[in-house]
């Protein structure tokens, strides 16, 4: 099939470009663009006033399978994802069972090759069973398809084996993707440790238990030369140390959620567990970070951190509920809505944070409509308005606390090679 | 009737006029209590569920009592933490409580904001908060402030000095933010490791040292120790703790003559109090238990607007 998009405003920050043309997709490959007659048997879409932007990376997703299908399945996180706009997804390994072998690697790889909607990219475990005591078989997981390794969702514990993980990982050139908590300094807590806690009487997380962990990190990255990401980056302080690191040439990415650039814990009013997540909503001059360190590339790059919970688990006490969520269908409006409509960021700096920058880190052979490059597209209408309804989310799960936000920025087209996995009708 | 109808969640939720109602309608109450027979009609055919998921004995009786001295019916559902590990959710507890068609649910529990999500799923009655995690305990305010009133007939400028284990006590929190509405200077005492951030937020004033905090203080509220806490490294053993922040004749001196002596109880004799302070000419103690009942049956009659028949 022969795809012309025709007139949108292509911008591409691998080629530093930002225009107004048609954009041609050949056999599943980006054969042009510029001013491109079309001929009868091409699909044309109309695409003007609309962004054409390389494919969007989400390197931070929960799709629960296998496991916890009553969350989320393969099937099901694959048309979240199509939906919102995003070509490509990385998803975490800590399944039931966990991703830490090839064979749960080949998996997770057969079955969305079977569902055939979005590219999806494994990480697999750090250590056997996420536990934190033996590395996991990297180089088989890394010769199966992962593209990553993190024990997402614990952390690394123990300072000794991020740095043989961060050592082992230049074997491959893959990123070690941490989420930075030190237990015992997190110890029960199930919001941030601050004002808002005080007020709520409920145990806080110290954001020491973060800071620890992103101090650590740049440390051993600095003397490993192993790529450390920071996992959901959330304070003030942590993106301080990337900003550091950054300067001193250490390999130290990080990714933010939309979620920590638009709220802050001062928005958990009502034990509304819908506002639960880890790490936590920080104090809003944390979010003020946030926002000048997407601007300033201290950020990488912009990652959902979509965990699906059924409402079983969210029907709960803010202490006992689940942690996260969902984040797919509502990323690309909140980015478009407080960054773009805000005039925080230009449009060529959000699809860098969304896929010129993840593709970098990941090397995944997408992020580029440079001609030849596989066809993955997302095409935004910036001034079409949503009113998010949970019920019609494409996802299993209805966490999320954005339900009837009024956001603009729409994904209306989604193609992975060259086929097109998702459109909006207007 | 400005409480009828509504929910008992904290004290936040209170403006000064509700608190003031509550006790001048907690005073009419304890007339009943010196009666032969210690009973009214008010609340007859209402029923009034205890719901604990946290053990306690004085609060649930106390409660207890209250409605039975206002006729209500009352049933006493307590659920122990361990028995909750895999059994029914709170909500669905909630659903099965209100398909019994309560006028009220005393809810304690473990967690913060367990009464708010009670209040939030089940329609057609009112939830009393009796203390959820370290949030709130507003019927346990009420009855202090009422014994502050007893003796000091006032609340607005008097000092007022809390001191413990702030950070882990809901019923400091529901007192700092009593006693702010009502005008009180309140200071708050403990060790740093017990104090949590950003407490100044309640508009009260923080010191570590036991001192400052009762030099010509009106009202010394001590909280109780929870002896596990010591585990958790806040502070190094209960000796040293008690040397630090127990109340004794000591330092008592240093507080106004006139000053009297509160605790929520239960008491750690030894601990934050000695035994003869608890006991001797400052304390209040028993005082407080018997506004507890005042209180919560004032509580009771508000919330259902019983008002008209409250003469009979």
């Amino acid at each position: 099939m022969t795809l012309l998009l025709r007139g949108g405003k292509i911008i591409d920050p691998s080629q530093r470009l930002e225009q107004v043309g048609d954009l041609l997709i050949q056999r599943g490959r980006i054969s042009g663009f510029g001013k491109i007659p079309a001929r009868k048997t091409w699909t044309v879409l109309e695409a003007r006033n609309w962004i054409v932007a390389p494919g969007f990376i989400d390197m931070h997703v929960h799709l629960r399978e296998p496991g916890r299908e009553d969350e989320e399945t393969i099937e099901s996180g694959s048309r979240a994802a199509a939906a919102g706009g995003f070509t490509s997804i990385v998803c975490m390994p800590n399944t039931r069972p966990i991703n830490d072998s090839a064979s749960i690697t080949r998996y997770v790889l057969e079955r969305a090759r079977e569902v055939g909607l979005v590219n999806v990219f494994p990480a697999g475990a750090i250590t056997k069973e996420s536990k934190g005591e033996e590395l996991a078989e990297i180089g088989e997981m890394v010769n199966a398809g992962a593209v990553a390794i993190t024990d997402n969702g614990n952390g690394v514990q123990n300072n000794q084996i991020m740095r043989r993980a961060l050592e082992y990982s230049r074997i491959f050139d893959i990123p070690v993707v941490d989420h930075c908590e030190e237990r015992n300094l997190a110890a029960a807590g199930c919001m941030n440790e601050g004002p808002r806690s005080t007020r709520l009487g409920m145990p806080g997380m110290s954001r020491a238990a973060e800071e620890v962990h992103v101090a650590r990190d740049v440390i051993l990255s600095r003397i490993t030369g192993g790529r450390a990401h920071i996992a959901h980056i959330s304070t003030r302080e942590s993106l301080e140390w990337v900003r550091q690191a950054k300067k001193q040439h250490i390999p130290v990415t990080c990714e933010v959620t939309p979620h920590h650039f638009v709220l802050s814990e001062e928005d958990i009013t009502s034990y509304d567990t819908n506002f639960k997540m880890n790490p936590p909503l920080r104090e809003p001059a944390d979010r003020k970070a946030v926002l000048k360190a997407l601007a300033d590339g201290t950020i990488d790059s912009i990652a959902t951190d979509h965990a699906p919970h059924t409402q079983f688990e969210k029907e709960e006490t803010f202490e006992a509920a689940a942690n996260g969520i969902v984040g797919l269908e509502t990323a690309v409006p909140l980015a478009w809505e407080f960054l773009i409509r805000r005039n925080l960021l230009t449009p060529l700096r959000l699809v860098e944070l969304l896929s010129t920058t993840p593709n970098r880190i990941l090397k995944l052979g997408r992020g580029t409509l440079s001609e030849g490059a596989i066809a993955d597209v997302t095409v935004i209408d910036p001034e079409r308005e949503m009113k998010v309804d949970v019920e019609k989310f494409k996802s299993k799960s209805r966490n999320s606390p954005f339900g009837g936000w009024v956001l603009h920025g729409i994904p209306v087209f989604t193609i992975v090679a060259g086929k097109i996995v998702h459109s909006a009708s207007a | 009737m400005a409480l009828h109808g509504r929910h008992l969640l904290g004290i936040e939720e209170l403006s000064g006029d509700d608190i003031k109602l509550i006790l001048t309608t907690s005073r009419s109450f304890r007339e009943i209590f010196t009666r032969a027979i210690k009973k009214v009609p008010t609340l007859r055919g209402k029923t009034v569920i205890n719901l604990f998921f946290e053990p306690s004995t004085r609060t649930r009786s106390s409660f207890e009592i209250a409605a039975k001295r206002l006729s209500a019916d009352t049933i006493n559902f307590n659920v122990s933490s361990s028995s909750i590990v895999k059994g029914e959710s709170l909500i669905d507890t909630g659903r099965n409580l209100q398909s019994m068609a309560p006028d009220i649910i005393v809810v304690r529990h473990t967690d913060a904001g367990a009464p708010h999500l009670l209040a939030r799923c089940c329609k057609g009655l009112s939830i009393v908060n009796a203390g959820d995690g370290m949030h709130e305990h507003p019927t346990q305010a009420l009855l202090d402030a009422l014994t502050i009133l007893d003796h000091k007939n006032k609340i607005g400028g008097l000092k007022v000095a809390i001191i413990g284990d702030i950070a882990h006590s809901r019923v400091a929190r529901s007192n700092a933010l009593l006693l702010k509405k009502l005008g009180a200077e309140v200071w708050i005492c403990g060790p740093p490791t017990l104090i949590p951030l950003e407490i100044r937020q309640y508009g009260v004033q923080v010191t570590f040292q036991m001192k400052e905090a009762l030099e010509d203080a009106d009202i010394i509220m001590m909280l109780r120790t929870q002896k596990e806490r010591q585990k958790e490294v806040f502070y190094p053993s209960v000796k040293e703790y008690s040397i630090l922040y127990g109340l004794n004749k000591q330092k008592m001196k240093w507080a106004k003559k006139t000053a009297i002596v509160m605790h929520p109880g239960p008491i750690n004799r030894g601990v934050e109090i000695d035994p003869e302070l608890a006991e001797g000419e400052y304390s209040v103690i028993l005082e407080q238990v018997t506004n507890g009942v005042a209180v919560r049956m004032a509580v009771l009659y508000l919330l259902l607007g019983a008002s008209e028949e409250m003469e009979a």
